[in-house]
């Protein structure tokens, strides 16, 4: 081969390694009137589904939601409408601003979290099982209020530290797939992976009824699903990393309608 | 005791053709998955659904383990004249559930 041709063939080399570089790079992030929610992704008929309060799947967990709110429970003997009172006008817009920087724990808490706190510390009853049904209603319940409501969470001195904490992770690689959430989310949302579209990762409607669980999930849930996927191992059930990623998801929907409970394929 | 959304128009007019949809929570277990201790996972699913218009069926169903856990059933009758609506499931381990939705016909 001539010295010219290898020259070139050494250019090409180099030229194929950049664009694996830059496919990899720091990610652009979406600009916010470029943003979509995953609803915008799905077929006319899951659409449907979600919108049609009677066809809505979560909506039998927001039903089971509103009798726990009224049930006595714990030591205390309270429910949680004897402190919250009616959950149509307390907890509207509550969920919006989740997750929120705990003023006592000093760490953001999520819906969930916050739920079983106000369960152990004012109901004095033990915690709900993590991912059981009665927690996800209770969750499905509280976020129902704030449908069509747009994201609201804190960007303060409390809440701005955990927002660049969750960011860190969301561009961090990891598992054997070296993959950061943004390399799927940010860089190539609205591509597909496999036969399933690639969403933009904007958690509007959760907690929410995924066909392919064939049940309510919370985004923790979808979080660990997401981790498996990139084979790397997912947080320990609770970790604060998962708090943090949250709330940077929420921060990166801000002003979002909320869709709660929303359907997904 | 299982939790239903029944949606059923509250009024209608005679002879119109009114859509009913249904949705249940049930877990629909198939019987053909394995557990994690690696034991079959008995099946558990609704097996009949029945829907009365004042005493008189007008809808039947049989469901198989193919189909999805909370089961959404949805179809159509002529609204002939006011009165109830009965809605009956039942299934494995003994399962029933029932709902009633009335209609107005003028």
């Amino acid at each position: 081969m001539s010295r010219q041709g290898l020259v070139a063939l050494a250019c090409l080399w180099i030229a194929g390694l950049a664009g694996l570089v830059s496919w990899g790079g720091q990610a652009a992030e979406i600009p916010l009137q470029d943003r979509q929610s995953g609803y915008q992704l799905m077929t006319p008929e899951t659409r449907a589904m979600q919108d049609d309060d009677a066809a809505n799947p979560g909506m039998l967990w927001v039903l089971d939601g509103e009798a726990l709110w009224q049930r006595k429970d714990g030591r205390a003997n309270l429910s949680c409408a004897d402190c919250h009172g009616d959950a149509r006008q307390s907890m509207k817009g509550v969920a919006a601003r989740y997750p929120a920087v705990d003023p006592g724990l000093q760490k953001p808490v999520d819906l969930e979290q916050r739920i079983e706190m106000c369960r152990t510390e004012k109901q004095q009853a033990p915690p709900l099982r993590a991912e059981g049904k009665d927690l996800l209603a209770l969750a499905a319940y509280v976020a129902r209020q704030s449908k069509g409501m747009p994201i609201a969470v804190v960007e303060d001195d409390h809440t701005r530290p955990f927002i660049s904490a969750g960011r860190e992770i969301y561009e961090r690689r990891q598992g054997q797939l070296n993959l950061s959430c943004a390399n799927c989310h940010d860089d190539n949302s609205g591509k597909r992976l496999a036969g399933s579209p690639i969403p933009q990762a904007h958690p509007t409607g959760y907690p929410l009824y995924r066909l392919e669980w064939q049940t309510l999930g919370s985004l923790q849930r979808r979080l660990r699903n997401c981790l498996v996927g990139m084979r790397a191992e997912p947080y320990a059930p609770g970790a604060p990393e998962y708090a943090e990623l949250e709330l940077y998801l929420m921060w990166r929907a801000r002003g979002m309608p909320m869709e709660a409970p929303g359907v997904r394929p | 005791m299982a939790r239903a959304l029944i949606n059923v128009p509250a009024t209608a007019k005679p002879g119109e053709i009114i859509e009913i949809k249904t949705l249940i929570s049930h877990p629909m277990e198939t019987g053909y998955r394995v557990g994690y201790d690696g034991a079959m996972i008995p099946r558990d699913i609704i097996a009949n659904f029945t829907v009365t218009y004042n005493g008189d069926e007008i809808f039947r169903a049989q469901l198989s383990p193919a189909i999805a856990a909370n089961p959404f059933v949805s179809f159509c009758t002529v609204a002939k004249e006011s009165g109830t609506l009965t809605f009956h499931w039942t299934g494995d381990n003994g399962f029933t559930a029932t709902e009633t939705a009335k209609i107005t016909v003028e």
